[in-house]
């Protein structure tokens, strides 16, 4: 996984997401990045390290290419010297590795019981809390509106959210405006398109008129997903299909109850929707955009500067959480972690099957796709950016959109942002990194013109 | 003779109540156990995949998978594996302390209310818009602007239970407090007795029993709101428990659920309906 990956290792991708171009296909590629992963990280103050070193050497070298002709061109223990002369690495990663005071040891942090939300969910049972002082009391949660009211009454101290969900609090859509932050992103992939059994024929788009599909929440990846995908095919997803907002747990029974035709939505349900022969996989989220943000983790501004110690802790529990849940031999112990009823509630055997990725789609076949669901926690600002692109273009948010300043100020990009601040240093521009939805790019340098890029559009 | 009689009645009545019991448990078990279509499947595939494809097993469970796991929640009632699952008997708990704190509230709002619009005819032409407009508001749609609003779930929930149970209430008792009898009125004008002992001595045991029905039909709502306003907040009761059940599509455990949600509805309707006995009068 590239955040915790060893930083000055020239043949090592530091941006998840690209080619880089040393290996001959994007499986073998694959494969050797997961035997390096496991052999580089040793011990949790190395893995600190490399976060903090990570995030320094991606502000410096925004391309990855330069990064890398940088340390080919001077080794790895010259480039450590040499920006240790202007930020020290070291004391950076001790401030933020530092156990600091905890200024509120019982936390409530609500959740909504899909796969989305697994290292928040397992970090309990698995003890990751408990290993940074914290006694965390996760509670279930009936449906996102109620996870929003409740964060936003401080009933919950932190939250699992959709991603765009902190950012349309902060711009005050669809909720009373209050500064709201993400910085931890739980999980990568992990949704699907799934269709009434009834459809197996129809697997073509085109097809789809007249279409009742569910997505979670107005403001999700699902809904913005969906919609990239009909308009893609040339369906407009305001005139052409229906899209509401269903809870999840209620789609598998809307589904058998024949009252959607479709839906774009978290696991479990798509294997559930399998398991219990009621509609197939039509299409995983991966193949839309591989690598897109589904899920964050979020606590509001007040929290973070209040009790900057709690989160400190809270914010390192889960990403060791997240790192734990990245590597694949542990996806097992993980899906028979939180599947009892305390947790998500589902049978461990759909749990695995999404976790470890080998699993039946619905029509007959058994698949294989290990990266069905990935855990990496760091909040790329370009992630922002496209949501909100989607969301001025769907009409959810309305007039001039300053979307880095937005992006910065929600998606904080990791915590030694703020440290570096801290030793008294400006910090560089905006990790941000560019990506293709489709098959299109996307430059995070020019939202207004990728945005003007569509033909099936509502933004003014 | 007349003893027999009776006694025959209600010894035939249970023996048909029996009867319809027994009908309706076979024709369900009958219905759940005949088995589905099996498409043909390798079987790798299908050991990931549930009862229903591999088996054809109808997704709806029978009366004894259905006793099975109620009497497993019978005899296990108090277990607490965390916050978000316990025990049935707790999460019963929970919902009647709320459903008695709401009601309560109902209770200290609507007849002193009722009493003021059953004496007062401008009191009672004044209010008949407000009450008639609030009354038919269903629990769901005041549960947004009370979470709101209150920002708390709790509170929330206790709220939306008091705003449902208190119209019932309101009515009966406002009308019972406007047909005493008039003889007994002018009875207690002639002994001159003063306002307040009148209210108490004479008025409130004559209007007793239609304000007791009025709390027993009140008692009702207030359980069917709180399964509503527990499904859509969450956390602790029995509607939670029916939608994290629901979750996991445990259609077993959610008819479970609405059996005791029925018995224990039952059992407090039966408790007000003794009260009520205990009032009555033969006119």
């Amino acid at each position: 996984m590239p955040m915790f990956d060893n930083p000055f290792d020239p043949k090592r991708r530091l941006t998840s997401g690209c080619p880089c171009g040393q290996h001959r296909s994007a499986e073998e590629h694959d494969n050797a990045l997961r035997l390096q992963a496991q052999e580089v990280l040793p011990s949790e103050d190395k893995r600190y390290e490399n976060v903090v070193a990570g995030t320094v050497l991606r502000a410096m070298f925004p391309k990855d290419s330069a990064r890398r002709a940088f340390l080919k061109s001077v080794g790895a223990s010259t480039a450590l010297a040499a920006i240790s002369q202007f930020f020290p690495l070291s004391t950076a990663t001790e401030v933020f590795a530092q156990a600091k005071p905890i200024e509120k040891k019982d936390l409530k942090v609500g959740f909504i019981p899909i796969t989305c939300a697994t290292p928040i969910i397992m970090a309990h049972p698995l003890g990751f809390y408990t290993k940074h002082g914290l006694n965390v009391e996760v509670i279930k949660t009936a449906g996102w509106a109620v996870i929003r009211d409740k964060t936003l009454n401080k009933e919950y101290d932190a939250a699992h959210m959709l991603s765009p969900m902190p950012l349309a609090i902060t711009l005050g859509a669809g909720a009373t405006a209050q500064a709201y932050t993400a910085p931890a992103i739980e999980n990568i992939n992990g949704q699907a398109i799934t269709l009434s059994l009834k459809h197996k024929d129809k697997r073509d788009p085109k097809s789809w008129k007249g279409f009742k599909f569910a997505v979670p929440f107005d403001y999700s990846m699902h809904n913005y997903l969906l919609r990239y995908y009909l308009a893609e095919h040339g369906l407009d997803p305001d005139t052409d299909v229906q899209i509401r907002a269903v809870p999840p747990p209620e789609m598998v029974a809307n589904l058998r109850a024949d009252n959607i035709d479709g839906f774009l939505g978290p696991d479990p349900m798509n294997q559930r929707a399998v398991f219990d022969n009621v509609g197939f996989i039509h299409l995983l989220s991966k193949e839309i955009w591989d690598g897109h943000p589904c899920c964050a983790f979020a606590a509001s501004q007040e929290f973070v500067k209040t009790a900057p110690g709690t989160y400190a802790s809270l914010l390192k529990s889960i990403i060791d959480a997240t790192a734990f849940a990245s590597k694949p031999g542990n996806r097992k112990q993980i899906a028979e972690a939180i599947a009892p009823a305390n947790y998500i509630n589902q049978p461990v055997t759909v749990l695995e099957q999404i976790l470890t990725g080998t699993y039946a789609d619905g029509l007959g076949t058994v698949k294989k796709d290990a990266k069905r669901v990935d855990f990496d926690p760091f909040p790329y600002e370009s992630f922002a950016i496209w949501i909100l692109t989607q969301m001025k273009r769907w009409g959810q948010i309305k007039g001039d959109v300053k979307y880095a300043d937005v992006a910065k100020q929600v998606f904080l990009a990791t915590d030694t942002t703020r440290l570096m601040k801290e030793v008294g240093l400006t910090p560089p521009a905006s990790p941000t990194k560019s990506f293709s939805v489709m098959g299109k790019v996307f430059d995070p340098s020019k939202p207004d013109a990728y945005l003007k890029s569509f033909k099936i559009s509502k933004a003014s | 003779m007349a003893i027999n009689n009776a006694m025959s009645i209600s010894f035939r009545a249970s023996i048909v109540s029996i009867l319809i019991l027994v009908i309706f448990l076979v024709a369900w078990h009958i219905a759940t156990s005949g088995t589905g279509a099996v498409q043909q499947m390798d079987p790798e595939y299908a050991k990931l995949m549930g009862l229903n494809a591999t088996q054809g097993k109808s997704a709806m469970p029978g009366p004894l998978q259905v006793g099975a796991t109620l009497w497993q929640h019978l005899t296990n009632p108090f277990y607490d594996n965390g916050p978000n699952d316990k025990g049935l008997g707790i999460q019963l708990a929970y919902s009647i302390a709320r459903v008695g704190m709401g009601y309560l509230l109902a209770v200290l709002v609507a007849i002193p209310l009722g009493f003021l619009i059953g004496m007062s005819q401008l009191m009672s032409r004044a209010l008949d818009p407000f009450i008639q407009v609030l009354k038919p508001i269903s629990p769901l749609a005041w549960m947004p602007l009370a979470l709101y609003t209150i920002k708390d779930s709790s509170l929330s929930a206790i709220f939306v239970i008091f705003i449902c149970s208190v119209w019932p209430m309101l009515i009966n008792t406002a009308f019972g407090v406007a047909s005493v009898r008039k003889e007994w009125l002018n009875v207690a004008r002639t002994l001159e007795v003063g306002a307040f002992k009148r209210a108490f001595t004479v008025i409130l045991p004559a209007a007793a029993p239609t304000i007791l029905t009025g709390m027993r039909i009140s008692i009702g709502i207030a359980w069917l709101v709180i399964v509503a306003a527990e499904m859509l907040v969450g956390g602790t009761g029995i509607g939670y428990f029916v939608w994290n059940e629901w979750n996991n599509l445990s259609i077993t455990n959610v008819i479970n659920a609405i059996l005791v949600i029925g018995i224990v509805g039952m059992i407090l309707d039966q408790i007000l309906a003794r009260a009520a006995k205990l009032v009555t009068y033969p006119e």
